[in-house]
């Protein structure tokens, strides 16, 4: 005789989240991706509806990387909070530290001198060619071209010398100050930048040649993850995926900051707006980069690279040692604050992954009464379930590649 | 339309429930009553231009009243400019509607002023928590809650020891049960001094006694 069990089967994850959403009973697939997934560049986690192999749909699920940066921003000085934004976007840590500082310095009214300028737009710029490296790299190894990986790795570690040069460390940088720089940059440096400028377009040829007329790549590319122009807009998609549906915007052109007018570039704009454009569009603006660094030490003014307001940077050492003044300017300076005016402010950067807005609320005082990051990454994520639809499950790493986001910025 | 003329015919429209513009560091804010909101935000997509929403953030003004205010950061391409207009929430009532039915950007932002204030939207397709975990209790960015945090319970995982049982055919046969011995007893060369170990690879015949 045989005894017919009942067994049950322990839900995976994926099942929970379809038990929530009360979408039980359907014949479709359900898949979770992450957050321990390579393509995931981070712990996304993405929760798929299959129709077999086909994307029914797609809910990323962020929040894995929160650490309440905005709530540590809230119980400290501006000056403190320095350190936290190297984490957001811990590719590009040099262009966050700028858009900070002149988010604070918005704040205050205050200008910096031009030579802190300059060496900021070389800050920034270095660490776009170092996020597009990294994406790039990534997005060819994703797809199955290891090749570019190692070429644009190495290029990185020479990016990664330069940044260890200028500011002391190669990951947490943290070089910029309310009001200038840490320091200003060693003589060594410049004569660094140039071998790396004379270098690396060669570089970015040879992972030309190996991707953009690589049949493979094409293939795996080209019409995939389509974002069209008006939905990016309505999302509020910025950065390298914005221009690449075909929007011409561009911060450093639109809204110059950091002496981005004196500079001569161009904006690449795609047509398309699918992945391979993503990809074109990257390649592009590292050349363009490169433009904006050879004119930024062509023309690099002397002068100071910090605003001589004490009631902001602190003073020199020396001067704290043997002056009343310096020293309780630096005694209030390091307690209590810098001492901000109430109101609101909002400013915003073309990082390397899209526009990084700090939107500062001050009461006066010291400490930010509410600092709210504007992460490019967590608007970017929310036109995934979009591209996704319809492709293949293979195709979310392409996709993902191409929107090319950090995980750390979008949970702060 | 520049913003100025956006401003005014906005004020056109909707009269008292529009504030007179506030500017700071060439920044300019509009306060907007609570129930005007989204015919707002509708009309300055359509008529004004501003077709991208580039962010929204909760804001905690404890001791005053309103306590909480939702502020919207509306961005024009034609015109290049900015435009905040913001909304104050008293903390008896709680609930503004959903600008996402305008911008389906919204959406995340709304989300995250949701988990972060505990500020409703009326009308979002999906509030749910999004930078917390689904089932935790507090409202993290709210001034009342302590930086080093309130002990929370953690989620549930999909597999622990409550839901893992033992399998069905476990001590039958053909089945390897359970070992007796520790994992450190089962290796014994971990208990093996230098000289010995020194033995055993000069003369890997010796027999080992466990």
């Amino acid at each position: 005789m045989t005894t017919k069990h009942e067994m049950e089967l322990i839900d995976s994850a994926a099942r929970a989240q379809q038990v929530m959403d009360g979408e039980l009973g359907s014949e479709k697939m359900v898949l979770n991706m992450g957050p321990q997934h390579p393509s995931t560049h981070g712990v996304l986690r993405i929760v798929l509806e299959l129709d077999g192999e086909e994307i029914v749909n797609a809910w990323p699920d962020v929040g894995y990387l929160h650490r309440g940066d905005e709530k540590i921003a809230e119980n400290m000085t501006y000056t403190q909070f320095i350190p936290y934004t190297d984490r957001l976007d811990y590719l590009a840590p040099l262009a966050n530290n700028v858009t900070y500082a002149y988010a604070v310095e918005k704040l205050l009214g205050m200008d910096v001198p031009p030579r802190c300028k300059y060496i900021r737009v070389i800050c920034a710029e270095l660490a776009r060619i170092s996020s597009h490296l990294l994406g790039l790299g990534s997005f060819g190894m994703d797809v199955g071209a290891m090749t570019v990986f190692l070429y644009t790795f190495s290029e990185r570690e020479k990016i990664y010398d330069m940044a260890e040069c200028i500011s002391g460390a190669r990951f947490t940088t943290s070089y910029t100050r309310i009001g200038g720089l840490a320091k200003d940059m060693p003589p060594e440096f410049v004569p660094m930048l140039r071998s790396f400028l004379k270098e690396f377009p060669a570089t970015i040829d040879e992972v030309d040649k190996l991707l953009t007329r690589n049949r493979i790549f094409c293939e795996r590319t080209r019409d995939i993850g389509v974002l069209p122009k008006e939905v990016a807009i309505d999302i509020g998609v910025t950065g390298p995926c914005l221009r690449g549906s075909g929007v011409d915007w561009d911060i450093r052109k639109s809204h110059p900051y950091s002496s981005y007018e004196d500079f001569e570039f161009e904006v690449p704009v795609g047509t398309v707006g699918d992945s391979y454009d993503r990809y074109l569009v990257r390649m592009e603006e590292m050349r363009q980069s490169v433009r904006i660094l050879r004119q930024a030490i062509d023309n690099l003014p002397d002068g100071p690279v910090n605003s001589p307001d004490a009631k902001i940077l602190l003073p020199d050492k020396e001067a704290v040692l043997t002056k009343m003044e310096e020293l309780i300017h630096h005694f209030i300076n390091v307690t209590e604050g810098i001492n901000a005016p109430p109101g609101e402010v909002y400013f915003s950067a073309e990082n390397p992954k899209g526009e990084l807005g700090f939107y500062i609320v001050s009461k006066g005082g010291g400490t930010p009464h509410r600092l709210k990051i504007r992460a490019p990454s967590f608007v970017n994520l929310q036109a995934l379930p979009i591209m996704a639809k319809g492709h293949m499950m293979s195709d979310m790493v392409t996709i993902l590649a191409s929107l090319d986001f950090v995980m750390g910025e979008c949970d702060r | 339309m520049n913003l100025q003329a956006a401003i005014d015919r906005l004020k056109v429209r909707l009269g008292d429930a529009v504030s007179d513009p506030v500017e700071f560091r060439g920044e300019t804010t509009l306060t907007v009553s609570r129930d005007k909101i989204v015919a707002a935000c509708e009309f300055l997509k359509k008529e004004g231009g501003f077709d991208m929403l580039t962010d929204l953030s909760g804001v905690d003004n404890y001791g005053e009243d309103p306590r909480y205010e939702v502020d919207y950061l509306l961005y024009s391409l034609a015109q290049h400019c900015w435009l905040r207009l913001k909304v104050r929430v008293s903390e008896e009532d709680m609930i503004v509607d959903s600008v996402t039915s305008v911008w389906q950007g919204a959406d995340w932002h709304e989300r995250e002023a949701f988990d972060m204030f505990g500020i409703r939207f009326r009308g979002h397709p999906n509030l749910k928590r999004i930078l917390m975990w689904e089932g935790y209790r507090h409202h993290p960015l709210r001034k009342d809650f302590p930086l080093a945090g309130i002990p929370a319970e953690l989620p549930e995982t999909a597999v622990n020891a409550d839901t893992v049982r033992t399998a069905p055919m476990l001590g039958g046969p053909f089945v390897t049960s359970d070992g007796t011995r520790s994992s450190i007893r089962r290796e014994p060369r971990q208990f093996d001094t230098l000289a010995e170990r020194q033995e055993k690879l000069t003369h890997p015949t010796k027999k080992e006694s466990v």
